[in-house]
């Protein structure tokens, strides 16, 4: 294939024709440019989407509890539910292995101080499967754990902005910070995904919240992950099966919808993953259509082209050119010249894409960005394009006949 | 040299089919110049197209140079045309966007030589044809005549054994024209068979035999005493 003397022709043959090769180009580079910017664009939104849900696991269901909005079973409506380390126990217990992970949840807000540095951060008494629910990635010493649990520790771990904040001139790990005036062993350091927000956070053991902070037994609010085996459906079912069981469990009416909230995440993760698959769906046609129109744009031109050269190749056929040269002739120009403008409108359109990031994240275009994969696949695509818009043109100019030279015009 | 035995050949045209070439016989020595003459429609082009392996004949035999010439592919045609065949053409053919230089050594890169050989034989010729300074120039810079003699290098370029000329002169004014033709006679003299088609009466005596043609039979087969063009230019 490679020849540097029909390379060489080739070359010559593009050159002397610049108008009607930058023609042909045109619309191939048009057609990869606006495949490349839709593509960036739908990635983009993609991002947005996958960051609003990369902070926690995606088969989570969340479960509040408020106030009744209806009177049930002789009580009064306005009652505050509340729920207790029984009803921990009871979703433990009663749904055994279609829970994944599960943990209960006390939200409190503390001063925290260490050697003089101060700030209020946000507290969180958790079991240890919070770790996983949150994606919580500890990157120094360890995570609450079931023997805190038992022995109601006086341990913390913290978010590394708190260690940014408070340990100036030493690290945390170990060091012993304190919460209105009680000091805690801080056991471990943890990043998070979720931003800054999340790692102003601090995670203590359930219970040594309940005791410090004076709640009983009371939770705030219980977290869990279903078996990530189930499937869509099934997820729904079971979120539902646990509402209603949540419900007589608190004699609450079934249509109130305030006492009992069970979130499961199931629901937005299916919206926004078919609203991503529609919409690569919707670009990938826009994009596969401008191609062939390019495509079909590229074949014309080189009808064309052979229409116009149809004297030139006779004569080249009558000095001894055989079809197949001729065929190369045509087919690697044709890949060229298409291969080119395809780069061409990618390049562009990349960078037309990096002008625009800036601007388009406040339309909630996160990192519109094109992959090494697409290059790749778009560099083999323009190759298959340009060898199929040249294909008939070049069928068609083997099949001159060298007579035509003879002709007198 | 070239050997034709009742060759036949006729064009469909609409239902009914031209019966072009009704048996010609031919016989060529080597070193021969002949002129093939004849009124438009008289089967001179279609004869010079078939020798020229640009068409195929019907029936009859036709053998080049002991090589009989039937059934051939579109390749081996080419392989053919390339190796045994250099054509002169009235309205000279050259690429127009190639330089008279690349123009005469296209035959030779389909001959598969390599560049610089193939530039340097290119050039050999170009000097022979009197164009050695013109060499870098495109066809539309040069006039009708030198267009032809860079044609003429072309055909010889590949050292082919036959020179085939569809009216090398149709194009050319007078003066020129006796140019070119003291030329071909030269080019005969040093030995190389030349086979012409033509339609006047004075370049056809330039040649050594003159065949007549009239409705796709030979009228006439003619030695002639060769009139040199030299005395004209």
């Amino acid at each position: 294939m490679f020849d540097l003397d029909l390379w060489r022709e080739i070359f010559q043959s593009i050159n002397k024709n610049r108008t009607r090769s930058l023609l042909s180009g045109f619309t191939v580079a048009f057609a990869i440019l606006l495949f490349t910017i839709l593509f960036g664009i739908a990635n983009g939104l993609q991002n947005t989407f996958a960051e609003a849900f990369v902070d926690d696991a995606t088969n989570s269901i969340f479960i509040n509890s408020g106030r009744t909005t209806k009177a049930n079973k002789g009580l009064q409506s306005g009652r505050q539910i509340q729920f207790k380390n029984e009803d921990y126990d009871y979703i433990k217990d009663e749904f055994g292995n279609k829970v994944e992970y599960i943990t209960a949840r006390i939200y409190n807000n503390i001063q925290a101080s260490f050697r003089g540095e101060q700030n209020s951060y946000s507290l969180r008494g958790v079991h240890p499967d919070h770790q996983y629910l949150e994606k919580t990635n500890v990157i120094e010493g360890r995570y609450i754990n079931q023997n805190d649990l038992q022995n109601r520790t006086k341990v913390v771990v913290i978010g590394r902005k708190i260690e940014e904040d408070l340990f100036l001139k030493t690290t945390a790990l170990g060091k012993y910070i304190n919460l209105s005036s009680i000091p805690y062993k801080v056991v471990g350091i943890f990043t998070d995904d979720g931003g800054d927000n999340e790692e102003r956070i601090m995670y203590m053991p359930v219970t040594t919240a309940q005791q410090v902070y004076g709640k009983h037994d009371y939770i705030d609010q219980i977290n869990l992950t279903y078996n990530p085996e189930m499937n869509y459906d099934e997820a729904l079912a079971f979120s539902s099966l646990l509402t209603k069981k949540l419900k007589d469990r608190f004699s609450v009416a079934s249509s109130d919808q305030r006492a009992v909230r069970v979130r499961n995440m199931a629901e937005g993760t299916k919206a926004v993953s078919q609203m991503t698959f529609g919409l690569t769906v919707i670009i990938l046609v826009i994009g596969f259509g401008t191609l062939i129109a390019g495509v079909v744009g590229v074949s014309n031109i080189m009808i064309f082209i052979v229409k116009e050269r149809t004297k030139e190749i006779g004569i080249r056929k009558a000095l001894g050119a055989t079809p197949r040269s001729i065929v190369s002739i045509i087919l690697i120009e044709s890949i060229l010249i298409t291969a080119i403008a395809g780069y061409v409108g990618l390049l562009i359109g990349v960078g037309v894409i990096e002008l625009v990031t800036p601007v388009l994240k406040d339309y909630f275009i996160k990192d519109p960005g094109v992959s090494n994969g697409l290059v790749i696949g778009a560099t083999l695509t323009l190759i298959a394009a340009g060898a199929i818009a040249g294909y008939f043109p070049a069928k068609r100019a083997s099949k001159i006949k060298p007579i035509v030279a003879l002709r007198n015009d | 040299m070239l050997e034709i035995r009742q060759l036949h050949k006729s064009y469909p045209i609409g239902d009914s089919s031209l019966h072009v070439l009704k048996g010609i016989d031919l016989s060529v020595e080597e070193g021969e110049m002949v002129a093939i003459m004849g009124s438009s429609g008289s089967g001179k082009s279609t004869l010079l197209n078939i020798i020229g392996m640009l068409d195929e004949a019907d029936s009859g035999e036709y053998i080049l140079d002991g090589l009989p010439i039937k059934d051939l592919t579109e390749k081996k045609a080419a392989v053919y045309r390339n190796k045994f065949l250099g054509f002169i053409f009235q309205s000279f053919n050259l690429i127009n966007y190639k330089n008279a230089l690349e123009n005469v050594a296209l035959p030779l890169y389909y001959q598969g030589m390599k560049r610089k050989e193939r530039q340097e034989l290119a050039m050999f010729h170009l000097e022979k044809v009197g164009l050695a300074n013109w060499a870098t120039h495109l066809p539309k810079e040069l006039s009708g005549g030198q267009n032809q003699r860079v044609a003429i290098a072309r055909a010889l370029a590949a050292n082919p054994k036959l020179l085939l000329a569809d009216e090398p002169t149709g194009a050319l004014d007078t003066s020129t024209s006796h140019e070119i033709m003291a030329f071909i006679q030269q080019l005969n003299d040093e030995g190389k068979t030349i086979l012409m088609v033509t339609h006047e009466e004075d370049i056809a005596n330039m040649c050594k035999r003159i065949v007549r043609l009239r409705d796709g039979i030979i009228l006439e087969d003619v030695k002639v005493t060769q009139v040199r063009a030299e005395q004209y230019v």
